[in-house]
């Protein structure tokens, strides 16, 4: 009977070939289409990191020389004969020399330390001219604001610090080469060699350049004076206002909309549209804010405040979806009992269900802020692409000052014409990412803490 | 709880501040990009000497800078507009519609309109305005007859151009820049290849002859950049025999890069554009809110500043970056001293 009954199903089947041990026709293919998933998979990742790998290395290589910056020490006779002709020291007086009658000064401060090194510019060629051209024009600057900030020490030598000029510090980073400085009306082969001669004596030398970081943004005639301090100070700025107003607006909507809303057509149709404005173009955000925020209520141009407001407009259904995401995980369970020992609704909902709720928000809050930090669009259209170089004041009237931002601040550079821009765009993209990743990481971290699985 | 507060609180301290910051005292400029890397070389050096802060400069095009300008007379409107070509009809009476009444013209100085290849693509060295227009435009003259634009090859209406394949990266139509190429180059290479005298004797109105003349071709080998030059840049660097459009200081701050064209067989520079030998130049201007001057401080002091002879004369910062000085340029500082307005001139 046993054998009759264990022979029954073989008989109307196909042979099998080797039972469990070796496989059959129809697993080997289930095994092969399985294989071919997992080898799809690892190409879709190895194309992503490939694309990750890439693109931070073109940055890097091209934003890190950002960091470094080429100065020539040189120590400056304050001339009392040029700055102040009365001897009045009277600081009013000291204002009225411009920048252009500093360069004399430095003009003299070159020719002295190159006599001290024993180097002749007419060796090479060049005229006390071209050996000013080397410094950058930014050195000018800086010399009067030392002298209106020390008028005491005029008539003293004091020791300077000078940038170099653009083409000399891109001859150390190797932009400029002597077959490009061949080519260049800029800069030539000969003040090159003038350089080499004055790095080999240590009055030229290359330092991490705090300045790119603190330092607001300069005209094409100095590019290595162009720093992001003005758009680190800006971002920040509109950071605060998305964060003040976006997150609490977020919260309250999401509660409301989560807890108390009845479910009828009016709360469906409220959902839908968050859930179509959170993919909305960025830039018809802008276009409102410059209806509504610059024309009719009358905000200035170029102001951290209407690009936070902008911002925010973009970042709060973001912020409504996830916190509603959040919400919703916190179970049943938690309200029903909170309300089974007498809590009213309100109490429930702020008591229990919000701090379990909390590290989602701030997760979804997070990752929000750092898309609005990165955005670009919408703030062209409102006047923050644009060439500022004072600080904005401290808050909350500095909210109102003309500030940049990062963003914009790379896509102003990118396209400016000297090519030294090229390499602080970059650099500002690395400070942009490294800001980023600071966000993104609080927000695993956060995550990590306090989420509770149910 | 204490969130509300915050919130509410950080509410009333912007509002009030709203009205604290009323009183804008920094100068807004905006306008053309081709100004634009000038205008911030004299906001920089304005900020340096002046006890004002720096002004604010904005770019986005001549025609969205004079529109901006035109709003209106107020704080909220900026107080300058940056142009790479003179102030239309249209405008002057949209601004006037807006109570933008008086409005001065200054020239700051000339600006040269450059050919230019890669570095290691062909050299142009016998470009002339018909060569222009027949490698570009979209209906030529060919053995007396107006066709669609038959050539492939520079050389095969001037055996003097290299024998490479045509294109070219001419700026999109919202550039100043667009508008001199064409009246400058198109339309006259239009008149110079004759092309334009076979229209109208084809039954062309005159307006409709220069307007078919200034259509350029679109089957590629003409690619409009809306971008900056730095797109144009890009597209030269990818392209060997690509020829873009410059602006004469773009194409001064990047020689390692690209090649000029000489054009009527004069080399493009700050002199010969000056002399008027090199004949694709054109006059740079900004326009000053008159109504502004006396309530935005510093206004009044960044315009003399722009013009003064150690910013925009022949050895100042703006020659240096690549603006060819005007030759009038007392006229000019004395207009701007007098505030001279256009329906005074």
């Amino acid at each position: 009977m046993t054998d009759a009954t264990a022979q029954g199903p073989d008989a109307s089947r196909p042979e099998r070939s080797g039972s469990l041990i070796a496989l059959d026709e129809r697993t080997r293919r289930r095994n092969r289409s399985e294989r071919r998933f997992r080898l799809y998979g690892l190409i879709a990742i190895g194309i992503g990191v490939l694309a990750l790998v890439v693109l931070l290395t073109s940055i890097l290589s091209q934003g890190l020389p950002a960091f470094q910056q080429t100065f020539v020490n040189a120590s400056v006779y304050l001339d009392p004969a040029k700055l102040d002709k009365n001897g009045t020291r009277d600081i009013e007086e000291i204002k009225k020399v411009s920048t252009f009658g500093y360069a004399p000064l430095i003009a003299d401060a070159m020719d002295r330390k190159m006599e001290s090194l024993g180097i002749d510019p007419e060796e090479f060629g060049l005229s006390d001219k071209d050996a000013l051209e080397m410094i950058s024009k930014e050195a000018a600057a800086q010399l009067r604001r030392y002298v209106i900030a020390n008028p005491d020490q005029i008539g003293q030598t004091v020791e300077f610090r000078f940038l170099a000029n653009g083409r000399i510090d891109g001859y150390y980073k190797g932009r400029v080469t002597m077959e490009s400085a061949e080519r260049d009306s800029n800069v030539s082969p000969a003040q090159l060699r003038l350089a080499d001669e004055l790095k080999a004596d240590g009055a030229l030398g290359t330092y991490f350049n705090w300045d790119f970081i603190t330092a607001a943004d300069a005209s094409e005639n100095r590019p290595e004076a162009a720093g992001i301090g003005v758009a680190i100070i800006g971002s920040f700025y509109m950071m605060l206002v998305v964060l003040f107003l976006a997150l609490p607006i977020g919260v309250a909507a999401s509660i409301y909309l989560e807890e108390f809303a009845p479910k009828n057509w009016f709360t469906d149709l409220i959902e839908v549209n968050i859930s179509n404005l959170a993919a909305v173009p960025s830039i018809v955000f802008g276009i409102l804010g410059l209806a509504i925020f610059i024309n009719y209520v009358g905000l200035p141009q170029s102001a951290p405040i209407v690009g936070g407001l902008v911002l925010t407009l973009m970042t709060l259904p973001t912020i409504i979806i996830s916190t509603r995401a959040s919400l919703k995980s916190v179970p049943p369970s938690i309200r029903d009992a909170a309300l089974g020992v007498g809590a009213s609704k309100m109490q429930s909902v702020f008591h229990h269900v919000l701090p379990l709720a909390m590290p989602g928000i701030l997760t979804g809050t997070i990752i929000g802020l750092a898309q609005a930090l990165g955005e670009t669009a919408p703030l062209m259209l409102i006047g923050m692409v644009a060439f500022v170089r004072e600080y904005p004041g401290a808050p909350p009237e500095g909210f109102f000052d003309p500030a940049s931002a990062l963003p914009v601040q790379v896509y102003n550079w990118t396209t400016r014409a000297d090519p030294a821009f090229v390499e602080r765009a970059s650099g500002a993209i690395i400070v942009l990412l490294l800001f980023l990743l600071c966000m993104n990481m609080i927000a695993i971290i956060l995550r990590r803490r306090f989420e509770r699985r149910w | 709880m204490s969130l509300v507060k915050l919130t509410a609180s950080a509410l009333a301290i912007a509002a009030v501040s709203a009205t604290a910051a009323a009183a804008r005292d920094n100068v807004q400029v905006a306008g053309s990009s081709t100004v634009l890397p000038y205008a911030s070389i004299v906001a920089e050096a304005f900020g340096e000497n002046f006890d004002f802060p720096t002004p604010v400069v904005e770019s986005g095009g001549s025609s969205a800078g004079l529109k901006r300008f035109c709003e209106g007379v107020g704080e909220n409107t900026i107080d300058i507009a940056n142009s790479s070509r003179k102030i239309r009809d249209g405008e002057i009476e949209a601004c006037a519609a807006a109570g933008v009444a008086d409005i001065v013209e200054v020239r700051i100085g000339y600006d040269g309109i450059v050919f230019a290849s890669q570095i290691d693509g062909p050299a142009f060295t016998a470009l002339e305005p018909a060569d222009i227009f027949n490698a570009l435009s979209d209906k030529v003259l060919k053995d007396g007859e107006i066709v669609d634009n038959p050539y492939t090859m520079w050389s095969e209406f001037n055996p003097e151009l290299p024998d490479v394949e045509i294109i070219a990266f001419p700026p999109g139509t919202k550039h100043g820049t667009r508008e001199v190429f064409e009246e400058k180059v198109i339309l006259v290479g239009c008149e110079e290849s004759g092309a334009m005298e076979a229209m109208i004797a084809g039954g062309m109105s005159e307006d409709d002859a220069e307007g078919a003349c200034m259509a350029l071709r679109t089957d590629g080998k003409s690619v409009d950049i809306d971008g900056d030059y730095t797109e144009t840049l890009a597209r030269i660097d990818a392209n060997p025999n690509g020829v873009g459009i410059f602006g004469l200081a773009f194409f001064e701050n990047n020689q390692d890069k690209l090649k000029v064209a000489t054009m009527g067989g004069v080399m493009p520079s700050t002199e010969t554009i000056s002399t008027g030998e090199y004949p694709v130049s054109r006059p740079l201007y900004f326009y000053i809110k008159k109504a502004h001057v006396g309530v935005i401080p510093g206004l009044q002091e960044y315009a003399s500043f722009f013009v003064a002879d150690e910013i925009a004369g022949g050895d100042g910062p703006l020659a240096q970056y690549g603006l060819v000085a005007d030759p009038e340029l007392a006229a000019t500082q004395a207009k701007v001293e007098a505030l001279t307005t256009m329906s005074e001139e």
